[in-house]
């Protein structure tokens, strides 16, 4: 018997089709997981198990957990079921748990409004459920509160609330995209063991193949609301029988030749940086106390280089972009660019932040709503002491808009008429606009979907055979960077712990924080190319 | 457009209307005494009425909208220039000690309530529509100021703000060229709210004898007159009553409207 | 939490000290002095310097502002110009009837406002929540001293319920005296409740949209358990900050509502004093206004902390 059957399954929001016939099944201690692309209809496919749709949601076709079919249940019994026969886990642990609760009442409130054991029994069961996750209360406190831990301890109380009652069917959604890679692979670890040690099935909801390849036992993939292929894991890897699985899976891994880089000749020299921010004060009279964000690092950039920057959440590598782009001044060391120091007398220098451009991560934050394309994209012209003017702008605005891959029409458009793919082209078009000798690119494909990712990287192949581009690639993306840089560094805790030539660093790691990092990576099978 | 900005227009319009038709015609002289016809309920020959002197009521509110918009026009007025600037600065120093003086120099004159500054006025420089509309445009600057940095803090934030200061662009142009755009709704919505309260205010004021004087007809003195008469002649009270009702709630009609209309995701403060 | 409370204390004693430098310094630069105008015209210049010494206000600025802030921590607000009896006298005696009315207010109307806005919340959309809506938009509308006169008309002069105006005095026992402050309160209150039921309503929309809601929902817990055990609490927080604002515009607003009912409140008195250029009374009782808001804000801020336990390990 299958602990979950899903037969048919449609929906409908208003007039929007997200699910069309979706069809999938899942046995007691089975991992499914279901991937796909943004709006494939992955999310909705697990909200509609637990029911929890918007309420302008019309679904149709069948869903049975044990043979009882959810879709008739009334509101009193499908709150029965949730968190008792179904517990689910959310993407975002900074706001899936409620900020004014401790964590101890949140996990015991699963037990309690189930009325499934008395109060100091709830409370000995949270205790355990805590421990089983990770979270000992001799070192996490019941009475501990969301804000005072971090993401991955969040996470893992958002897993011990969902399975305080042992519920057969657990469904996770996302569960590791906002976490770093080494607390993703310890959070995966956490449910796989779950799993086998309660017996549940899980409904494991992914973006991300390397994940899902490591994890599941079963696949489906899904596109616009349906599923376009489905099978074991090890089989569908072997046969992938729909173009679309194939191109996901080639995208996921998507390797570009990058032109060979010209003789060495050092571009960005930064030595000794320090850059320390001021911590909160504890108490009220105490000296400050410094958080040193960027501590002591230095590294040179050849012209022509593409090199890489790689490093988990708060290790300083947003600060360290920030200090080169002449955003923030350090305390101590210097960034020298092309020679010249990008801050002079506490000012950046204009001459100098002429040669530098980013592009950021987000397309959809990258942009004044307000602007139109051929405003947005010449920005970086008020740098110029004599900036392009009437047809020589608009010949620049066209041949930029054409070298990204988009047409000189789109220049009259606003931004909100382009897909998250075309904005992040039109960000580099305004980055390249003025010809700078360096550009940054701060997790620039990170926000993309896997295809659309894999055309960024081709273009900014393209880009650098046309350009000789120079550029820094800071990314959490360890396989991206592999592909996209020469050289990589390593950056932990404020230092650079490792750098060299990214082929070198990625086989052979020298540092063990390098080695956890590649280790907790989960990793694509190679797939036959082109074979079916 | 919803229903709701459709009738908040047609109501606020016809307040305005009727205060710029006040200058060129109303339908009897405002200041003229007719004794013998004093406190006649709305009839035929005087639609809303005569007060106490005989004067028509009808041509006494419609010059007296033209007291309320003034003033409170005015003092929305004085709001907007102090605040936004001063929201905008605090913003884009956030953290600093400017932000922090700023936000302490609202914090202080919010512990004023405009009441408390408008007797501190008229103490010193005696009551008057010019005070009134001082005190009430000052205690709308840290609304707008506060309002302003609310919503550009979080601009601030958005990558695009990262990227006009990679393009060299210091914090006053960035201001102007990009926060400010993208907070004019808002503000336009708020101004419409505080237009609303300042007309509550002015009638509040003016009422307790610290706004416009005599001669100058307002609204809040034409229902401190009928406070005495209002057991035999409820029409003085009622009628500019109702005025300060419809307008108020048009003007708040016409924000809520106008904020779903902009952009539905604008909450106003409403204080 | 100790540490946030002295904070806060340090910033309220900061807010108290730079409004009674501007409340000081506003009436420094009113025009005219007080002596003459006391006097008349005619007066002889050596009654005049008399007075003026005997009004302490032939000494410096600074020495006098330090002997104001000085006597009022020790409670005394020193002397009326007019009626040569102690300010401080004179304020208590009014205190008892604003101060009263507008924590009765406050109550009034944040027990209409939160069941009413939890009621909208909980119906977005449906007919109870847009009539709630309807009801709260014209609320908003109303000027409170003109419903004062409305409810003077139907339940003072028509049925007879309460008396017209005056104050019974708390001396004559707590029913009396709260009678005589009802219809007064109950002005106050009903529009103010429309706003705090509107900033409620939006607050708990705003809350029911976070993930942490549907993280409930997903443990098992119904809507209306969801939105009861951890909707309101964190709709809360914007609702502290306007009840703290209301505060002021109810103590504000106390002094026009004293007017349409005759109350023997600071309102009456600030307006007497006034017209008799009485500054050392209108300076005192501004003074004292704003330190029941400065003050009804530092409670409001603890408030915060009580219900928002991020506050508490930040300073």
């Amino acid at each position: 018997m299958n602990l979950l059957e899903i037969r048919n399954l449609s929906l409908s929001i208003g007039a929007h089709n997200i699910l069309k016939g979706v069809d999938l099944s899942l046995s007691p201690g089975e991992i499914v997981a279901v991937t796909g692309e943004s709006g494939s209809g992955k999310s909705m496919t697990a909200l509609s198990v637990m029911q929890l749709l918007p309420e302008t949601a019309e679904a149709s076709g069948s869903i049975q957990l044990e043979e009882q079919e959810l879709l008739d249940l009334p509101e009193d019994q499908l709150c029965a079921l949730r968190g008792q026969s179904i517990g689910m886990v959310f993407q975002e642990p900074m706001t899936a748990l409620n900020p004014v609760k401790s964590i101890g009442d949140q996990v015991m409130e699963t037990i309690l409004i189930h009325k499934a054991l008395p109060p100091a029994q709830a409370e000995e069961r949270a205790r355990e459920v805590l421990t089983r996750v990770g979270l000992p209360p001799n070192r996490f406190p019941l009475s501990r509160f969301p804000h005072e831990l971090s993401g991955g301890q969040r996470q893992r109380v958002v897993i011990a609330m969902a399975i305080a009652l042992r519920p057969r069917l657990l469904i996770a959604d996302e569960p590791t995209t906002a976490l770093d890679v080494t607390t993703q692979a310890q959070i995966l670890d956490l449910l796989q063991g779950l799993v086998t040690e309660y017996g549940m099935g899980m409904l494991m909801i992914t973006h991300d193949l390397a994940v899902v390849a490591d994890l599941a036992d079963h696949i489906v993939v899904m596109r616009h609301g349906e599923v376009v292929e489905t099978g074991h894991t090890r089989h569908l890897l072997r046969h992938m029988q729909h173009p679309y699985t194939r191109m996901l899976f080639e995208a996921s891994d998507h390797q570009v030749t990058l032109p060979p880089v010209p003789d060495l000749q050092p571009l960005l020299a930064v030595a000794d940086v320090v850059r320390d921010y001021r911590k909160p004060r504890t108490r009220l009279f105490a000296p400050p106390e410094f958080h040193r964000a960027v501590d002591g690092v230095s590294f040179t950039l050849h012209r022509g280089e593409r090199l890489g920057l790689v490093g988990e959440s708060g290790c300083g590598k947003s600060t360290l972009t920030r200090a080169i782009l002449g955003l923030e001044e350090v305390q101590q060391g210097h960034i020298l660019l092309d020679g010249s120091t990008v801050f002079s007398g506490h000012k950046p220098d204009r001459a100098v932040r002429r040669k530098m451009q980013v592009v950021f991560q987000d397309p959809f934050g990258s942009f004044n709503p307000r602007h139109k394309v051929h405003r947005l994209i010449t920005e970086p012209f008020y740098l110029m002491d004599a900036p392009p003017k009437g047809t020589e702008r608009s010949d620049r605005i066209a041949e930029m808009l054409a070298a990204v891959g988009l047409s000189p029409d789109d220049a009259s458009k606003y931004i909100h008429e382009f897909s998250g793919g075309q904005r992040q082209r039109i960000a580099i078009a305004r980055a390249l606009i003025t010809r700078p000798k360096l550009i940054l690119f701060d997790e620039a494909v990170s926000a993309l979907d896997v295809s659309v990712r894999a055309q960024i990287l081709d273009l900014l192949a393209e880009l650098c055979e046309a350009y000789d581009l120079t550029y820094l690639f800071i990314s959490h993306d360890l396989n991206v960077v592999r592909t996209i840089t020469d050289r990589v560094m390593v950056m932990q805790a404020g230092k650079i712990v490792e750098q060299g030539d990214t082929e070198q660093v990625f086989s052979d790691p020298q540092h063990p924080y390098t080695e956890a990092l590649l280790a907790a990576a989960p990793r694509l099978p190679k797939i036959t190319r082109g074979v079916a | 457009m919803s229903r709701n900005l459709i009738l908040g227009t047609a109501l606020s319009s016809l307040v305005v209307l009727a205060a710029v038709l006040s200058f060129l015609w109303t339908p009897y002289d405002h200041t003229a005494l007719d004794i013998p016809n004093k406190l006649q309920p709305p009839n035929a020959t005087h639609w809303l009425g005569t007060d106490h002197f005989g004067r028509d009521m009808l041509s006494m509110i419609m010059v007296g909208a033209r007291t309320s918009i003034a003033v409170a026009l005015v003092a929305v007025g004085i709001g907007m220039t102090a605040g936004i600037p001063l929201g905008l600065t605090a913003a884009a120093r956030k953290g600093m000690w400017l932000d922090e003086l700023i936000m302490r120099g609202n914090d202080l004159v919010f512990a004023f309530p405009s009441l408390v500054i408008a007797i501190l006025i008229t103490a010193i420089f005696g009551a008057g529509a010019i005070n009134a509309i001082i005190a009430i445009g000052i205690f709308n600057i840290p609304v707008f100021a506060r309002i302003t940095r609310g919503a550009a803090l979080s601009l601030w934030e958005r990558e695009f703000i990262m990227a006009a200061r990679v393009a060299g662009k210091g914090a006053a142009r960035i201001s102007a060229e990009h926060i400010l755009p993208n907070v004019a709704n808002l503000l336009i919505v708020q101004g419409t709210i505080q237009f609303s309260l300042g007309i509550l205010a002015e009638a509040g004021l003016s009422y307790v004898g610290l706004g416009a004087q005599p001669p100058t007809p307002s609204w809040g003195r034409m229902l401190a007159d009928a406070q005495t008469m209002v057991s035999f002649a409820p029409h003085l009270a009622l009628i500019p009553g109702c005025a300060i009702i419809l307008t108020v709630l048009g003007l708040n009609l016409m924000g809520d409207g106008l904020r779903d209309w902009l952009d539905p995701r604008i909450r106003v403060a409403r204080t | 939490m100790l540490r946030y409370t002295l904070k806060r204390l340090l910033s309220l004693t900061l807010s108290l000290a730079v409004a009674s430098m501007v409340i000081f310094a506003v009436i420094e630069v009113a025009p005219g002095d007080p002596a003459s105008f006391m006097l008349g015209v005619n007066a002889q210049p050596d009654t005049l310097a008399a007075l003026r010494t005997e009004l302490g206000l032939d000494v410096p600025k600074t020495e006098r502002y330090l002997t104001w802030v000085g006597g009022m921590l020790t409670g005394d607000f020193g002397t009326s110009y007019t009626y040569r009896t102690p300010v401080s006298q004179m304020i208590a005696d009014r205190m008892w009837v604003s101060l009263p009315l507008a924590l009765y207010a406050l109550t009034l109307s944040t027990l209409i406002a939160f069941p009413a806005g939890i009621y909208a919340a909980s119906r977005r959309g449906k007919p109870g929540d847009i009539a709630v809506m309807g009801a709260t938009q014209l609320g908003v509308a109303v000027p409170n001293f003109w419903f004062a006169m409305m409810l003077v008309l139907v339940f003072a002069i028509n049925l007879r319920w309460f008396n017209a105006g005056g104050f019974a005095g708390w001396d004559k026992g707590f029913g009396p005296a709260m009678q005589s402050l009802t219809l007064p309160a109950i002005a106050l209150a009903l529009p103010q409740a429309a706003i705090l039921a509107r900033v409620m309503r939006s607050a708990l929309l705003d809350v029911l949209g976070e993930d942490f809601m549907r993280t409930a929902r997903a443990k098992g817990l119904s809507r209306r358990q969801a939105l009861w055990r951890h909707g309101l609490r964190n709709a809360l927080i914007p609702v502290l900050t306007i009840i703290g604002l209301q505060f002021s515009f109810l103590l504000a607003g106390s002094i026009i509502i004293e007017q349409v009912f005759y109350l023997p409140g600071l309102g009456r008195l600030v307006f007497q004093a006034i017209s008799s250029r009485d500054l050392i009374v209108v300076e005192s009782v501004v003074m004292l206004l704003v330190f029941a808001v400065i003050v009804v804000n530092f409670v409001v801020d603890l408030a915060y902390a009580a219900v928002d336990p991020r506050l508490k390990s930040r300073t």
